[in-house]
């Protein structure tokens, strides 16, 4: 197919004007060299520096031990051809005019990619003489021989410099060739891609899994013993996932329509399934897995529960709360001092449901205490405000003043686990126990986010996020309804830091940092701000791959990267994507109205002409726009 | 867009505009005083103490409590002073950009702390070339040069990069936006330069010994000197000059500023600029003054100069520097002249919590900060 297409290309095309009026679907391609070079030079600078920035900052070689295809391609090297595939694929973006592409990708696209991807390339064959003839060691710390080595592949600078070039442009030209596929073609690839990488990275969990059904000789199969997937692991899983997505071509996307489209009951017993099927995975699902899987899914779900507070307070009410991590060490620290028998002030060791509701009585007021003087301010001074607030709780924890409460650097130790009404007895010793409690306050969190965002409250939260003045205007009590919000997400990140400090048995001010915060709302607004799927899906990417701000994921390679690529994410994610991975319907409305009213007016032009009365102009665009 | 009407649900300190007292104002009223009332009951405890050690008030509340002799509380007054007059640079930033923007670019610490490595790294080449030690006042010049440029370019590249696509969006996601920038630029720096905390070289003499005049150290001299310059040298650039002219053109209405001819982008990417120029100033103050960097260390000192921003009442310059004096010297004293008098044990380690507070005080009682808000105009409640 592309073949064709490409052939196609070559043809002569002596009508590729630049004018741009292709109103037509069949607009001629573009002559291959007739190339945007000054566009092409940018990215490639672009790439290039980040190329060097990836490679200065050891990425390559910290991830080069961790394979993904066993002797073929390692994650460190991935994290070398990302960009240049990026920006190759990006230099053939086309703007599309009022809805109408320029021109029909050929081969232009190939040879601008590979120019591109050549000069993203570059970027690190000048690393590699850089390194070759100047020692910057004494700032930088990983300009070292390793990497020189690593980017040579051990045959020195000069084959560095040329194999460097040589593979930007095949990447690029790669990345070219994608814009020329036709999307079907697309789509089997990227699910091929991702299939290998996924399992690549999901190594240890399927591995964990397959022993606990006792399928290890499949898993020996696929995985090599070292790490990473066999060649003809991996060719089988490509293989197989392709004709998969062939296969399933649209099917899901129709089937995901169709329950959309279904009304009132019917829909409800189609998500009733939906969900009732995933709760019966996640039951049984950790029964066959091993402790580190377990743990792993303790964490992911110990920040579902953040996030999902943090939710209710940033993605419902619009508050930014940066102070967040203040209620998830209330809640470790008074469930510490009410459950320890080592709590240095009082200690009363009540059983842990029983100190589970001192615990929300706390946090609520805490919360109270906190939102109270906040909440009438502006949405700027109110985030840096609760910043502070969440670092003088911690520095308050810290304090030798209150250490005669909360044992100051020393923090609590020997908390107890939590015993479920004499049934089981919940510790960090066994994750499995601490998975099943945090899944139950899961649902409870989700139930409750789930009820409140359809009720009278959530809407006037919305509202509230929406406009203030006019919500006020409506007649809600908006000092009220912001305040509830701040109360209900503190009091859903309070059961999260009680499970956390039965679960690790000890707290420190340490666990407290500002950090945990940024960490919740990066994974909250990756997944998409007030969608609750959208919350939990950020969360078990996330923190499940590569990690909170202290538990491993796992990309166990990546803890060093892990906060730069949050940061980097966070401001990606606000750029290109605002509304997150999964985001809520109405929320995307919100953060792009201008685009929607726009392609609405579009949309309406087009039928105009379809029509074909010329009155298009008199539609009016917010018209379109429900 | 809701950028305008934020800030409209707050009490405008002056317009009387009646409203039903709800609980939350009871509330609030309650703390205002209760924080006012333990400031002032702190203070005059101290002053007891001052007095006299062995009187009743002075032991009411701390019977252990020791006042400080006068050499102590000037060298607490004049450390405060340094570390304030640096805030106040920092601040200056925050300011600006607010004013033009109306966002807090949260990343702007971090462009000190830019600042403040960029210091580090020249300043030990220098050293080892020998320079720093044959010619002091010339490494000095010169690494300030390079941190200015460094940590201009750096908050350049940043606007250019994350907050110019969102001019116009809604207004907490240019805010979430900076704290990405934020985040990144702190892990950058661990990931090139090393987690460790690293050191400026050895100063000369002169500059550490403590000088007759006032017995004060030589880098705190210098630093207040330096601030008070480089505070000069701004106002004269948005006060007196063409540009600084647009760039408060710019600020009261962008629209209208366009409209006369005003290059409204090149305005903002000049903004940033100073704002990272008076940054990495702050950064090597910083470094002169305690002689080491890590990669958080343009994290609270960011915060305390937005602050400081607010406190003097933010978009307006002098207001910044106000501002970060009256943080810097707050911090300094604040443990020891309320905190220690009402009983609580080791103060120092609640700096940081009484910054923190202050601006906390401030935006209840005063949220217009001490000499009042210039904003654009669409943000004016």
């Amino acid at each position: 197919m592309s073949l064709a297409e490409l052939s196609a290309a070559h043809g002569p095309s002596p009508t590729a004007s630049s004018s741009g009026d292709g109103t037509s679907d069949d607009a001629p391609p573009r002559p291959p060299f007739a190339q945007d070079w000054h566009r092409i030079a940018r990215m490639g600078a672009i790439g290039a520096i980040g190329q060097i920035f990836i490679s200065l900052s050891n990425m390559p070689v910290k991830l080069d031990g961790r394979a993904i295809i066993e002797g073929v391609l390692s994650l460190g090297y991935l994290s070398l051809v990302v960009l240049p595939l990026a920006a190759g694929s990006r230099v053939g973006h086309q703007l599309r005019r009022e809805g109408v592409p320029f021109h029909r990708p050929g081969a232009h696209e190939v040879i601008g990619g590979a120019a591109c991807g050549a000069l993203v390339g570059g970027g690190l064959s000048l690393l590699a003489m850089l390194i070759a003839n100047f020692d910057l060691r004494e700032p930088l710390v990983n300009w070292s021989p390793i990497l020189a080595d690593l980017l040579a592949f051990n045959c020195g600078t000069a084959f560095a410099v040329i194999i460097w070039l040589a593979i930007g442009a095949a990447v690029g030209a790669a990345g070219g060739l994608l814009r020329v596929v036709p999307p079907l073609a697309r789509r089997v690839l990227w699910t091929m891609v991702l299939t290998l990488f996924g399992s690549a990275v999901l190594e240890s969990l399927t591995t964990d899994l397959a022993e606990g059904m006792g399928i290890e000789g499949l898993i020996d199969w696929f995985y090599a013993p070292r790490g990473g997937l066999t060649i003809t692991g991996a060719i089988a899983l490509a293989a197989g996932s392709g004709v998969l997505a062939f296969v399933a071509r649209g099917r899901i996307k129709g089937a995901k329509a169709r329950i959309d489209a279904l009304e009132g009951p019917a829909r409800n017993r189609a998500h009733l399934g939906l969900i009732l099927a995933t709760a019966a995975v996640l039951v049984i699902l950790p029964m066959f897995a091993g402790k580190l899987t377990n743990e792993l899914l303790a964490n992911v779900g110990l920040f579902v529960l953040l996030a999902l507070g943090l939710n209710i307070v940033v993605g419902l009410a619009g508050i930014l709360d940066l102070g967040y991590v203040a209620f998830f060490a209330v809640g470790s620290y008074s469930a510490a001092v009410l459950t320890a028998a080592t709590s240095p002030k009082i200690h009363p060791e009540l059983p842990w449901f029983v100190a589970l509701i001192g615990v929300v009585l706390l946090t609520g007021l805490v919360g109270l205490f906190i939102g109270a003087p906040v909440i009438r301010m502006r949405g700027d001074y109110l985030a840096i405000v609760t910043l502070g607030f969440g670092e003088i709780i911690r520095l308050l924890f810290l304090s030798d003043w209150l250490s005669g409460w909360f044992g100051g650097s020393q923090g609590i130790t020997n908390i107890p686990g939590a015993e479920i009404f004499g049934l089981a007895e919940v510790a960090g010793t066994d994750p499995r126990s601490v998975f099943y409690l945090v899944l139950a306050f899961c649902a409870i969190a989700i139930y409750v986010s789930w009820r409140l965002e359809r009720s009278r409250i959530g809407r006037a939260w919305m509202a509230v996020r929406e406009d203030e003045t006019v919500a006020e205007a409506m007649g809600i009590n908006t000092v009220n309804v912001k305040l509830l919000a701040f109360v209900v997400g503190a009091v859903l990140g309070s059961f999260s830091g009680a499970i956390f400090s039965a679960k690790v048995g000890s707290v420190f001010p340490a666990s407290f940092l500002i950090l945990v915060s940024i960490v919740i709302l990066v994974v909250v607004i990756f997944g998409g701000m007030g969608s609750i799927v959208g919350v939990i899906a950020g969360s078990a990417v996330l923190i499940g791959v590569l990690g909170g701000p202290k538990q491993p994921g796992l990309l166990a390679e990546f803890s060093e990267f892990k906060l730069l690529i949050y940061g980097a994410l966070l401001v990606w994610m606000m750029l290109a994507r605002p509304e997150g991975l999964i985001p809520s319907v109405r929320r995307t409305r919100e953060l792009h109205q201008e685009e929607l009213a726009q392609d609405a007016w579009l949309r309406g032009q087009t039928e105009d002409e379809h029509e074909g009365n010329g009155e298009s102009s008199a539609r009016q665009p917010s018209g379109e726009m429900s | 867009m809701n950028g305008s009407d934020v800030g409209a649900s707050r009490v405008a300190p002056t317009g009387r505009r009646r409203r039903r007292r709800t609980r939350v104002d009871w509330f609030l009223t309650a703390l205002r005083v209760s924080m006012i009332a333990l400031v002032a009951v702190g203070l005059l405890a101290f002053i007891a103490q001052e007095i006299n050690p062995d009187n009743p008030f002075a032991r009411w509340a701390n019977p252990d409590a020791t006042g400080l002799t006068g050499a102590q509380f000037r060298g607490l007054v004049i450390s405060g002073i340094a570390q304030g007059s640096m805030y106040g640079l920092i601040a200056l930033g925050y300011s600006m950009v607010y004013g033009v923007l109306g966002f807090i670019n949260f990343a702007h610490g971090e462009v000190f702390m830019v600042g403040a490595m960029t210091g580090m790294i020249t300043s030990n080449k220098l050293a080892d070339a020998g320079l720093w030690e044959s010619n002091f006042i010339g490494s000095l010049v010169f690494i300030v040069v390079v941190s200015i440029i460094v940590s201009s370019l750096t908050a350049v590249v940043m606007e250019r990069v994350a907050y110019r696509p969102l001019r116009g969006a809604p207004r907490l996601i240019p805010l979430i936006t900076s704290i990405g920038v934020s985040f990144f630029l702190q892990n950058a720096s661990v990931v090139l330069l090393g987690p460790a905390s690293k050191s400026y070289p050895d100063v000369p003499d002169w500059v550490k010994a403590k000088h007759t005049f006032l017995q004060i150290e030589g880098a705190k001299i210098l630093v207040i000197v330096v601030a008070a310059l480089s505070m000069a040298a701004l106002w004269y650039y948005v006060d007196r000059t063409k540009t600084g002219k647009a760039m408060r053109a710019v600020a009261e209405d962008a629209e209208i500023a366009s409209l006369m001819g005003i290059d409204v982008n090149r305005t903002i990417v000049k903004v940033f600029a100073v704002g990272g120029a008076m940054a990495g100033m702050a950064g090597i103050l910083w470094g002169i003054l305690f002689r080491s960097v890590i990669h958080t260390t343009g994290f609270l000192p960011g915060i305390k100069a937005f602050s400081a921003a607010v406190v003097g009442g933010i978009g307006h310059l002098g207001g910044a520097m106000a501002g970060g004096l009256s943080i810097g010297v707050a911090e300094s004293v604040g443990p020891l002249l309320i905190l220690e008098p009402l009983g609580v044990s080791g103060v120092s380690q609640l700096r940081d919590a009484v910054a923190f507070s202050m601006l906390i005080i401030v935006l209840l009682v005063r949220p217009a900060g001490l000499f009042g808000e210039r904003l654009p105009a669409e943000d004016r409640a």
